[in-house]
């Protein structure tokens, strides 16, 4: 296949970015979409010309680390998996792709295609988790919990947080990614004690990091590589107004 | 030099029990007074990090990806294993000690594997409460799954996806303490070097990815948690960024390296298309409680296949051999990963592969298919299932797989004694990054058990009682060291950055990955191990002469990373072919055709080689010495393994 790659190019930060155009010639369908732009850096060093930067790790799909917005998609044109998933053969010979970052204001670029998605860590530090040192904990099969709920939980814990949700709204929206985490532990008995606290922090410290607002279009869901579903965002509204209007001073309370 | 596993004496059942009563402790409110560094976030990073902060301790975790939670761990499918024996089968600490002793070819630490497997049921507590959603069953009780190498259910699992769980559960607790201020977290940022003073690890120096700035970090002690080095072999199912730097470069400071020649070649992952490819993708271990492992009766009926004259399902049942099943009817398709690794090559030498390559074997689903329907088979595998598809293209509901052995874990590592402490004081090793507990194979969903047993449960006990007999006296980066070894890591990316000749260093890469399949992969002989040492001195030379790396330190550089990764590589191939070459036995997945049974399975010489071979850096260019730690087996009798 020969192809023609329109990428965004940014030093870093600071420096203002363009589009730059690169051809790409034999390229297989066989081949994944990483594995094309690795053929085509390859090319660039040898004309002793900066290659693409683009963020990857796994090339399995999992780690999230992956990004790139193709075509106008987040993670490319096919339903349900993310770049490096993404093979060559949903192209055609002859094809333009377009390749841009993120754009999200709570993501700035690092370079090239590879932006700072250390937002959603802190949305995370801010209270995705159960308080339970090690060591604390009792028999793994005293706490009994329904398979269905057991399901629903893992389908809320198979986020990568990989930031594609954020990507697709047009508001940069990051209500799908804080409401998997609130959802799985809230679904589960060992996240109750918490649960309110835990949708107030989070919710909190996204507002902190400049994330728009849900305005239900769904965009999200539809680009996300796991399917995280919308009624994620309806259980973490309902906790997050929950925990407003019902349990401010319990959760003034349990403070550490 | 015979060296000191510092296994405690008394039962083995007792071992560490009374151990952790004798360990010296910190005080509570000393604890605060110690800084602790923790290289890598993996599970067994992680959650080092999250158990030594909530004791008190003041901790600053370091990781090259962009967030903790993107770790290689994440990449981990079928399960982790536990004696929980919650489905009453016969399981039990033992079992599961003594399967992993056998399993290993009897090539570990019985003291350290007992231990293992005594805190495993620890580990599933543990992760429960954290909020991690393994399967259950429809009364809420947990669900377990069978895994190779063993005859009892003992695999706890979260669909296809166990490592991502494991670890986001690690994560979220390393969150919690980063939120209290007790973690700092160090992100795109790589280690390169160790400062050793006195003989002690007392800090490292690192790279920000982002800018390049060369910094030292001080601490009481240095936890290496920086998982394997599968990618030495170019192709592997590591992470592309999995790397063996941070242990190299603390090898090159006095930490010994035992057995780097283990390497774990994984029976089924998805086969090589072609030389672009830049990772292959494992198939879980866990399809092969419900996939027959196949390959065709006859060369012509192969080669009918691999020219896509004939379709899988056209072959007649009297035409398969399902060679696993025939050759070791008492674990049929569940034996072992190395015995299923050589089999399955064994067919492709014979010409009986299948595929456009003829390097692959079917796995096959009809009968479980036929057996469960496939709603079931869905449920359990549907994530690998369509992962497959998304690779090849092709539908293992209607097709059967095709899978091939491929590198996915090393058992080698950095030596470490039963605290997990290297040869170097102060400087610990958790993790794949160690050699301490798998011997010379890994049982499947052991490799999980292992990171979060050494960084829940064995780094807080015993590195408490090296910081409590060091004193909270600290070595602060002003001393001559620190700057000594930033010099160092200073002129050695100078000399990287220097380099404008003509060959990639993925060119480099992937020609040291084809020297080491050839020659130190599944099967290995004298005669390929000293060719294979000649070419890889030659790819060193020549990559120090002719690489290229563009751009300059101070900015986002990939090359650059790849490059000082890619030269470790190099190094540490040379020393695996060495290791190789030293061990003239086979022991599990190190094969050497000069040594097997008239089956054809790993033929051990426990009179000569039941040791691990610890080796110690001499110098630039320099053979490295061999250190011994002979095994020491109380409990199990060795024997030549049997899985028919």
């Amino acid at each position: 296949m020969k192809l023609t790659l329109k990428v965004w190019r940014q030093k870093d930060a600071n420096s203002a970015g363009k589009m730059e155009t690169y051809p790409a010639d034999n390229i297989s369908p066989d081949m994944s979409f990483l594995e094309m732009l690795d053929v085509v850096n390859e090319s660039l060093i040898h004309k002793n010309i900066e290659p693409i930067h683009f963020d990857h790790d796994c090339r399995e799909g999992i780690c999230g680390m992956c990004s790139l917005y193709i075509n106008g998609q987040p993670h490319g044109p096919k339903r349900a998996i993310t770049t490096c998933q993404l093979h060559m053969r949903s192209f055609k010979d002859g094809d333009t792709i377009t390749i841009e970052p993120w754009r999200a204001a709570a993501f700035p670029v690092i370079k090239d295609l590879a932006v700072d998605r250390s937002a959603f860590d802190r949305i995370q530090q801010a209270g995705g988790y159960i308080s339970v040192n090690t060591g604390a904990a009792q028999d793994a099969n005293n706490i009994l919990i329904p398979k269905v709920i057991a399901d629903e939980a893992f389908n809320s814990a198979t986020c990568i947080g990989c930031g594609a949700c954020v990507a697709a709204c047009k508001n940069a929206s990051a209500m799908l990614f804080v409401s998997a985490k609130i959802t799985q532990l809230g679904l589960l008995p060992q996240g109750q004690p918490e649960r309110y606290r835990r949708a107030q922090s989070m919710v909190a410290q996204m507002d902190e990091e400049g994330f728009g607002n849900c305005t239900n279009t769904g965009a999200c869901e539809a680009e996300c590589p796991k399917e995280i579903s919308l009624t994620n965002i309806s259980r973490m509204n309902n906790d997050f107004l929950s925990a407003k209007l019902f349990r401010e001073e319990e959760i003034a309370h349990s403070g550490e | 030099m015979e060296l000191d596993g510092k296994v405690p004496a008394g039962p083995l059942a007792n071992k560490w029990s009374k151990y952790k009563f004798d360990l010296k402790l910190v005080n509570p409110a000393n604890k605060r007074k110690y800084d602790i560094i923790v290289v890598g976030t993996g599970l067994a990073g992680a959650s080092a990090a999250a158990s030594l902060a909530e004791l008190g301790y003041n901790v600053k975790a370091f990781c090259f990806q962009d967030s903790p939670r993107r770790a290689h761990s994440i990449a981990a499918q079928g399960g982790i294993n536990a004696a929980k024996n919650y489905q009453n089968d016969g399981d039990s600490v033992f079992r599961l000690f003594y399967d992993t002793i056998k399993g290993g070819d009897y090539r570990a630490r019985e003291g350290n594997v007992y231990r293992l497997a005594e805190v495993s049921v620890n580990i599933i507590d543990q992760c429960v409460a954290q909020g991690v959603p393994f399967a259950r069953e429809y009364g809420g009780l947990l669900d377990n799954r069978s895994f190779g190498g063993s005859q009892v259910s003992r695999t706890f699992y979260a669909r296809g996806q166990t490592g991502q769980q494991l670890l986001l559960g690690a994560y979220s607790a390393l969150n919690r303490q980063i939120n209290a201020g007790k973690v700092k977290m160090y992100t795109r940022t790589e280690m390169l070097d160790v400062v050793v003073v006195d003989g002690h690890a007392k800090g490292i120096v690192t790279r920000n990815m982002i800018n390049g700035q060369i910094d030292t970090h001080s601490g009481h002690a240095v936890l290496l948690c920086t998982g394997g080095y599968g990618n030495v072999f170019y192709l592997s199912t590591n992470a592309i960024g999995s790397n063996v730097t941070a242990a190299w470069r603390a090898h090159k400071r006095g930490a010994f390296f035992a057995n780097p020649c283990y390497t774990q070649i994984h029976p089924t992952c998805i086969p090589v298309t072609g030389d672009h490819q830049s990772k292959l993708t494992l198939m879980s271990e866990s399809l092969r409680n419900d996939g027959r492992v196949w390959a065709p009766k006859t060369v012509e009926i192969a080669q009918k296949l691999q020219k896509k004259e004939i379709t899988a399902d056209q072959v007649k049942e009297d035409d398969r051999d399902y060679f696993l099943e025939r050759k070791y009817p008492a674990f049929g398709n569940l034996v072992p990963r190395d015995v299923a690794s050589r089999n399955a090559k064994e067919m492709a030498d014979e010409g009986k592969g299948v595929g456009a390559s003829g390097l692959a074997v079917y796995l096959d689903f009809a009968d479980a298919i036929k057996r469960l329907g496939e709603d079931t088979v869905r449920a359990k595998y549907g994530n690998l299932f369509d992962m497959y598809i998304q690779i090849t293209d092709e539908n293992p509901y209607k097709q059967p797989m095709r899978i091939y052995p491929a590198v996915h874990y090393t058992m080698g590592g950095l030596w470490v004694d039963y605290n997990l402490q290297t040869s170097v004081p102060g400087l610990f090793a958790l993790g794949e990054c160690n050699f301490s507990d798998h011997g010379a194979n890994r049982l499947g969903a052991s490799a999980l058990m292992q990171g979060l047993s050494d960084g829940y449960f064995v780094i807080p006990f015993t590195l408490g009682d090296y910081l409590a007999k060091q004193g909270p006296k600290k070595v602060d980066e002003n001393h001559p060291a620190f700057a000594q070894t930033k010099q160092d890591v200073i002129d050695h990316v100078n000399k990287l950055i220097s380099l404008k000749g003509t060959k990639t260093t993925n060119e480099y890469h992937r020609d040291l990955g084809h020297i080491m399949w050839e020659y130190c992969g599944m099967a290995r002989t004298e005669e390929g191990l000293i060719k294979a040492k000649k070419m890889i001195q030659e790819l060193k030379v020549d990559f120090w002469k002719n690489a290229i790396i563009v751009g300059k330190n101070e900015e986002v550089n990939a090359s650059l990373e790849r490059g000082g990764r890619v030269a470790d590589f190099i190094e540490l191939g040379e020393l695996m072919v060495d290791d190789a070459l030293m061990r003239r036995e086979s022991c599990g997945g190190h094969f050497r055709l000069e040594s097997q049974t008239d089956d054809g399975e790993a033929l051990r010489d426990d009179e000569n080689f039941a040791f691990v071979a610890a080796w110690e850096f001499m110098g630039e260019n320099q053979p490295e010495r061999l250190n011994k730690e002979k095994l020491e087996f109380e409990a199990v009798h060795l024997s030549q393994r049997n899985y028919a």
